[in-house]
């Protein structure tokens, strides 16, 4: 590994002037091909790596990074200039340590040729527009490959490398001024050879899309498709689990380890161990193992998510959920949700509701008050439902709620579990009473 | 100017039979401080450099990008390999004069000259200023300066260097009563002079005491109302409902948006006027050079409510045989530069806010933001507080909503513009993966009639 020996030298020196320090590095080659208004655009090959330096210097942190790898004195000298400024710290790294092993890379994505991407990107796009020629699409297909080192002074060494792979098509159907918007995306630690999944999830939308519905408004049944659990729910609920939000005060979950929060049929893991998924890795970010970890079982408060020095602060052991990039601190964060999927179809789901809706992805999620579980937006694609069956598409909609109510609300959970953007395994959640309203 | 580097850079392009290179290379300094409630929680210095190179060749485009400027030579030939490999109709660019340039950044106060010592101690006041008041459950206090030398050059001849020196600060107060938890913040930016984020004590305090009055407030009911928006969310209103249709590239390869898009229609009635331009000076959206070596402007994209003009790239711009406008840009060595807005406004109108609130009978006065994002057609933009007005009177506080609008019907039902245009500098722009992008949006207040909201 080309970066090994920088490693092993600003860890020394590091080493020589503190109580304890740290190297974390990160180094990627992506290469996308991207395709423009149905046809083939730019070809980019893009390849980074750089460090960053953590030390503990009279009990405070400094920290410092750079991708510049042929002047390495600077970065010890920064964080030594940041360390009386720092946080006081309330962690120690952890020592060398055996870790479960979990494949996360699949060499061949390296060895697919750009023709390949190519002809798959194109047969995206030739397929979808063979059901509609005035589809007009943007798609990628992208190939990563990163690695992860992490060593400290207390004799930690580690690295793991992964490879991800992503097919992903955005499409756009304007008639008039109404414009209509499309797509989908697929990513896995394997290359993608088969899009028969992803074509056939567009054309739903684009089968039960074409025609623009009624307006809702009021208080209603939704159904929130597996992309619309991502959308809509996943970072409000998640935001209350944040160590630093619990250690703070700021998480309406504080002091409620233990204690039912939604509906017993709701489940939810992190599962960082799970094979050939873009999420999942054997050590966290501070080099601490990963685990398997419910954070709502059966409806119950089971965990909240710590790094080692929020751990520091709460008095707990660090839960393996430091995520970092190279420029800033680690902070707690899940890795890769899991949701326990039900017994009830999509169909019969749609079937049960007189007055509804369905939503499959929002605009301008994520920018209300998340802190509370609160979610608010803009129905960017989803779908009327009247007398049990789907009523076209909705427009100029927006819903709001909050996602501890919507989940203590549910009347059915879907048998239809999916993986989204690899890192999130979710089936169509069907709640009631969520408010809607559109502009008449 | 570097000597060496453009030595560099010269022998790379010399030998290129593409039909055209570009390359950029950035050198990069920048400090980050955190913290949260009283404590300094995180500081970070961090140094990068990184280049890139982009070919126009055979009908597409060819991209590499790296940390380490050896062997720039055999960059300049992957570039134009890839740009071969994606073949097709030939892509023209707009014509641009070649310039040697250097270009200083005259911010005032440089963050780089100022000690992290008496950085933080400044912090420090603020932090203090949140926490006087009683009651708050978790505040942060967020720092960013950083130090930009970009150089660009061309196979045309074209080199540039340019300096450019960012500063973000945002301030939040964070309130919980059980599990209802409120927030409040300012997000405030310069580029580059430091004085511009030393006197806002009072803002600190007042982000705390908002968001304690945050936990007494109602929520507002969905549905359609009268809004009267301040310039701040006025700003990001016209950021997101109109300016990212005028970015050319979201326009030029699809004909039915073309028709949509026609210069000379009409979007709104004849008071409104929209400018975008990075010559405007002093903004954080402001530069004399974009990403491809095209010099800044000052366009009009609606005027009298007429849509004259749209920002572009030199492709964009050849495809539609428009003006060049300077919006290409990129955030960094990573990617290639994209079209883009810089310091986007709503200029002034004749009406005061009083006068626009004072007509309202039933309605809603929202000011600050939470942020904001468009699908072209529909857009949605968070207000950080909402007000009811009742009578022309503003009266109680609601809690923060969400208002979505559509660009064919929200900008012609925009009755109503201020007199009282200011600037916000505390957003950043995210479009294709390059996020946060230095804009700068402003408006005077502005009414909207039968605008959709979402409460909370």
């Amino acid at each position: 590994m080309a970066i090994k020996r920088e490693i092993e030298k600003v860890l020394d020196k590091a080493g020589s002037i503190s109580e304890q320090a740290e190297v974390f590095s990160l180094s990627y080659w992506n290469e996308p091909v991207d395709f423009e208004a149905n046809r083939l655009k730019t070809v980019e090959d893009r390849e980074s790596e750089g460090l960053a330096l953590r030390i503990i210097k009279d009990g405070r942190i400094g920290f410092s990074s750079t991708n510049i790898l042929d002047q390495l004195d600077g970065v010890v000298d920064n964080a030594l200039e940041t360390s009386p400024f720092g946080p006081v710290a309330t962690l120690q790294f952890p020592s060398a340590t055996r870790f479960n092993n979990v494949d996360t890379y699949d060499p061949t994505v390296e060895t697919q040729t750009v023709d390949e991407m190519v002809h798959l990107g194109q047969s995206l796009i030739d397929d979808l527009r063979r059901h509609e020629p005035e589809l007009l699409c943007d798609a990628g297909v992208g190939r990563n490959v990163v690695e992860i080192s992490i060593a400290n002074s207390n004799g930690l060494y580690a690295s793991y490398k992964q490879s991800s792979f992503y097919v992903s098509v955005g499409a756009t159907l304007v008639n008039g001024t109404d414009m209509f918007f499309l797509g989908g995306s697929k990513s896995s630690c394997n290359p993608i050879l088969n899009i028969d999944e992803l074509v056939a999830s567009v054309l739903f939308q684009l089968e039960n899309g074409r025609n623009i519905s009624k307006p809702a408004s009021g208080n209603m049944s939704v159904v929130f498709t597996p992309r619309g659990v991502a959308a809509a729910l996943l970072s409000p609920l998640m935001a209350g689990f944040n160590g630093k939000s619990i250690i703070k005060g700021s998480s309406p979950l504080v002091g409620m380890l233990g204690e039912k929060l939604v509906d017993a049929r709701f489940s939810l893991w992190d599962e960082p161990l799970t094979p050939m998924i873009p999420g999942s890795r054997m050590f966290d970010d501070e080099g601490v193992p990963s685990r398997r970890m419910p954070l709502i079982d059966q409806g119950t408060i089971s965990n909240f998510l710590y790094d080692l020095q929020t751990a520091g602060q709460a008095g707990e052991e660090s839960t393996g959920n430091a995520h970092r990039g190279i420029n800033s601190l680690p902070s707690p964060g899940v890795s890769v949700s899991v949701i326990s999927s039900g017994d009830t179809s999509f169909y019969d789901m749609v079937a049960d509701i007189e007055d509804g809706i369905i939503v499959e992805s929002l605009l301008g999620a994520g920018q209300s008050n998340i802190l509370s579980g609160d979610f608010s937006a803009n129905v960017l694609l989803g779908y009327r439902i009247e007398n049990g069956k789907i009523a076209g598409r909705l427009k100029n909609t927006v819903i709001n709620g909050n996602v501890y109510s919507a989940l203590n609300n549910i009347s059915a959970i879907g048998n239809d579990g999916e993986w989204i953007g690899g890192s999130l395994y979710a089936p169509s959640i069907y709640c009631n009473d969520v408010s809607v309203a559109t502009r008449g | 100017m570097n000597s060496n580097l453009r030595d560099i850079i010269s022998d790379a392009l010399s030998s290129n039979q593409a039909q055209y290179v570009e390359i950029r290379f950035d050198q990069f300094e920048a400090t980050h401080i955190r913290y949260r409630d009283r404590d300094l929680e995180e500081v970070n210095r961090t140094t990068s450099g990184g280049g890139c190179v982009r070919a126009l060749d055979g009908g597409g485009w060819g991209f590499v990008s790296f940390n380490r400027l050896d062997d720039l030579g055999n960059k300049v030939k992957a570039a134009i390999r890839n740009a071969r490999l994606v073949g097709g109709d030939p892509i023209e660019l707009a014509p641009v004069e070649p310039v040697v340039d250097c270009v200083k950044s005259n911010a005032k106060k440089d963050p780089s000259k100022i000690s992290l010592n008496d950085k933080k101690r400044l912090l420090d006041e603020y932090a203090g200023e949140i926490w006087s008041v009683p009651g708050i459950t978790t505040s942060t206090v967020g720092y960013g300066d950083s130090h930009l030398n970009r150089v660009f050059a061309s196979s045309e001849g074209t080199y540039i260097e340019q300096e450019k020196l960012d500063i973000s600060m945002r301030l939040s107060a964070v309130a919980r009563d059980g599990g209802d938890v409120q927030q409040s913040g300012v997000s405030l930016g310069s580029a580059g002079d430091f004085s511009e984020i030393e006197n806002l004590h009072s803002q600190a305090s007042f982000v705390a005491r908002r968001a304690l009055e945050l936990l007494k407030a109602g929520p507002a009911k969905s549905g359609e109302y009268t809004v009267v928006l301040d310039p701040v969310l006025a700003g990001v209103f016209i950021h997101e409902a109109f300016g990212h249709l005028s970015e050319a590239d979201h326009v030029y390869q699809d004909d039915r948006i073309k028709e949509i898009m026609l210069l000379g229609k009409r979007f709104a009635d004849n008071q409104l006027n929209v400018v975008d331009g990075a010559a405007v000076p002093n903004l954080r959206g402001s530069y004399a050079y974009d990403d491809e070596g095209v010099p800044s402007t000052r366009s009009y994209l609606l005027k009298e409510g007429v849509l004259v003009g749209r920002l572009h790239s030199r492709e964009t711009a050849a495809k539609m045989g428009e003006q060049l406008t300077g919006n290409a840009r990129s955030i960094g060595p990573q990617f290639p530069p994209i079209v883009r807005m810089t310091n986007t406004f709503i200029e002034n109108g004749n009406s005061s806010p009083e006068e626009l609130i004072a007509d309202v009978k039933d309605g809603i006065y929202v000011c600050n933001w939470y942020g904001g994002m468009t699908s072209m057609e529909q857009f949605t933009f968070s207000a950080g507080e909402a007000w009811v007005i009742k009578n022309g009177q503003i009266k109680e506080l609601l809690r923060p909503v969400l208002l979505s609008g559509n660009l064919f019907t929200t900008l012609q039902s925009l009755d109503g513009i201020g007199n009282d245009l200011d600037m916000n500098q505390g957003g950043g722009c995210g479009k294709g993966g390059q996020i946060p992008l230095a804009v700068s949006n402003g408006s005077p207040h502005i009414r909207i009639q039968r605008c959709l909201i979402s409460g909370n």
